[in-house]
């Protein structure tokens, strides 16, 4: 670092910042081509920041893929049907997606608080609802990728059958549990964001118990009707069990509801989760500028 | 003269909450702030810490709304046309840690940029070339994270040129940063303002250097209040029919400052205790004060080290106003905000 001479070098470059004319601004995108760039911008951390992290292979993909094992393996000793196998690789998949919407999307806002980041996005001219949708196309494509490399290698290990029977049905299922999961995401940022640190016992209160109750490794048919209805609050319980009745030959006759009404509830699920987070979205923005408090680190 | 920021009997109360069955207290944090910021202009807001300095910048970025009066920024209220003051603005808080740790320096940068809606080339020239400005162009592929505070602060400081925005707000921008690296930043800030004279630079300090260094006007914040609003010149001519001394002498103990204090024709007195000796600030009507002040320290046996009479500083003018140095007011919040 040049210390203290760096405004005395012949190259000092203020010069370059100087604007040909007074009051003349550089060009600054507006509407929606500045939402689409603020969606853009904030995807980049997850998208390309955190494959620089190495340690995710071990933690997002080798430990899942443990437990998806031990399932397997005890599948395995009580004989149960072979699709079974295929439902705990696909249900080990997805808790990559569960798990992201947890702890990386519920309580970012939260973080980005801590961090100071919260006041920087509020003041910026983007909207906010833009930086939330970038967190979650971001935490869905690095999430896709840690999820499609359990299923592959799964698939692999445990010689999974696969016997899709639409793949348009099964691609209209997959984006719309992730869109309603991302969605539901959204919405509880802001909500964690208002309950600050107690937060981490809600998120932690939720891991477990979602594994069980929307069936990642097994079919929430064996669930009672009611049970089942209830967990399917949670997209991925109906997207999980969608997707098994598409990919597997006998997942049709283990499905709790039909394809065509489990993708209109995620349809339905996807457009009110949105528009939860919208709402809640502007209640905390109106909130931390009436209190004062949202926006305040604890540092 | 067109301003850049105008306030109104500005007002702000927290409601800090105590107990499940205690009533909310109220904490008056800004009361009847009336500023004119002319476009151009680098202004200065100086106060201890606790001033109010931080929530009229927060009412001004429009990230707090006031509880009474009002504000305008680049001509725009800013609880009405929040989106218009956004267009406008950018702010850069000292010590803060803003951006993620595994995007390099330009990533970082280049993100912020974004929310602005500045193209990716523009982002990047802009970044070059105010990377180099702070020094710090030799770490653009660094990642954040590897950056010691102080290399994170200039980081900062480039974010909130970067946009190019009419008003910028600098909250405390050189905490955390070494002389040097101090004295780069102000330079550059006010370059930046004489570039044009649509910029307009809002600093909050609590450096009395920084803020004679580099700004027009200064207003002097205490308690939530505007003392003093002027240039720095003008508000050092109110002490200059006084004369100011610095005095080094033996340690004072419980002496204190009231004996002095209660000499005729002494206006104040600042007692900082150093290592092994205590300096007196004194600000005395006339040169003839100064005689009953070394007779007091002679009959309290105390040995004057060092004798000086200066020029009146920021710091006088606060003593002036407030009647104690921004120290001690410091030292005075500092328990009560960490009840």
């Amino acid at each position: 670092m040049k210390r203290g001479t760096s405004l005395q070098t012949p190259e000092w470059p203020v010069s370059l910042l100087k604007p040909q004319k007074p009051g003349q601004r550089v060009r600054k995108a507006s509407g929606w081509r500045l939402f689409l760039k603020t969606v853009l911008a904030r995807a980049y951390p997850r998208i390309i920041g955190q494959q620089r992290e190495k340690s995710w292979m071990f933690f997002d993909v080798f430990l899942p893929l443990l437990s998806v094992a031990a399932y397997v393996y005890i599948y395995r000793a009580i004989k149960a049907p072979a699709e079974y196998v295929g439902f705990v690789v696909i249900g080990g998949a997805m808790t990559a997606f569960w798990l992201n919407v947890l702890w990386s999307m519920s309580s970012q806002l939260y973080w980005e608080k801590e961090q100071g980041n919260l006041a920087l996005y509020i003041i910026a001219p983007n909207s906010m609802m833009a930086i939330l949708l970038g967190m979650a196309l971001g935490g869905l494509v690095a999430t896709t990728l840690r999820a499609l490399v359990i299923t592959v290698i799964g698939s692999w290990l445990f010689q999974v059958p696969y016997a899709i029977s639409s793949f348009i049905q099964l691609f209209l299922v997959f984006t719309l549990a992730l869109v309603a999961l991302y969605g539901m995401g959204m919405m509880s940022a802001s909500f964690f964001l208002l309950l600050s640190r107690e937060a981490w016992h809600w998120a932690n209160l939720a891991q477990e118990p979602i594994y069980l109750l929307s069936g990642f490794y097994f079919p929430i048919k064996s669930f009672s009707f009611w049970i089942a209805a209830g967990a399917s609050i949670i997209p991925l319980t109906l997207g999980l069990d969608a997707m098994r009745q598409l990919i597997f030959p006998s997942g049709a006759a283990l499905g709790f509801l039909s394809v065509e009404v489990e993708i209109g509830a995620l349809l339905l699920m996807s457009v009110l989760f949105l528009l939860g987070a919208r709402a809640l979205l502007a209640y905390m923005e109106k909130l931390a500028i009436q209190e004062g408090r949202l926006t305040e680190s604890r540092r | 003269m067109e301003f850049a920021i105008k306030t109104e009997n500005l007002g702000r109360i927290y409601k800090i909450r105590g107990g499940k069955k205690e009533d909310p207290k109220e904490l008056v944090a800004l009361s009847g702030v009336d500023l004119q910021v002319g476009r151009g202009e680098l202004f200065g807001l100086l106060g201890p810490n606790g001033a109010g300095k931080t929530t009229l910048i927060k009412i001004l970025t429009t990230l707090l709304a006031p509880t009474s009066g009002r504000a305008w920024v680049a001509g725009f209220d800013v609880t009405e046309r929040v989106n218009e003051v956004r267009q406008r603005i950018n702010m850069v808080s000292g010590g803060e840690s803003s951006g993620y740790g595994l995007l390099t320096v330009r990533e970082n940068l280049w993100m912020f940029a974004q929310f602005y809606g500045l193209s990716s080339a523009e982002a990047n020239r802009r970044i070059k070339a105010l990377l180099k400005v702070v020094g710090l162009d030799d770490r653009i592929n660094t990642k954040s994270s590897d950056l010691s505070t102080g290399l994170r602060q200039k980081m900062n400081i480039v974010r909130g040129f970067l946009t190019d925005p009419d008003v910028l707000f600098l909250d405390e921008p050189t905490l955390s940063l070494d002389v040097g690296a101090s004295r780069d930043v102000r330079r550059f800030v006010r370059e930046w303002v004489d570039q044009d004279p649509t910029r307009t630079l809002l600093l909050t300090t609590h450096y009395m250097v920084e803020a004679e260094e580099l700004c027009d006007r200064v207003a002097i914040i205490n308690k939530g209040r505007v003392l003093a609003c002027d240039t720095p010149a003008n508000l050092k001519h109110r002490l200059q029919k006084d004369v100011i001394y610095r005095m080094e002498v033996s340690p004072l103990n419980s002496l204190g400052t009231a004996p002095f204090e209660a000499l005729p024709g002494v206006r104040k007195v600042v007692h900082r205790p150093q290592d092994g000796f205590s300096v007196l600030e004194l600000i005395l009507e006339k040169d003839d004060a100064l005689s009953s002040v070394v007779a007091t320290l002679t009959s309290a046996d105390k040995h004057i080290l060092n004798l000086q009479k200066r020029e009146p500083t920021l710091e006088d003018v606060f003593v002036d106003l407030v009647g104690y140095s921004m120290e001690e007011v410091e030292q005075a919040e500092a328990p009560e905000a960490s009840q």
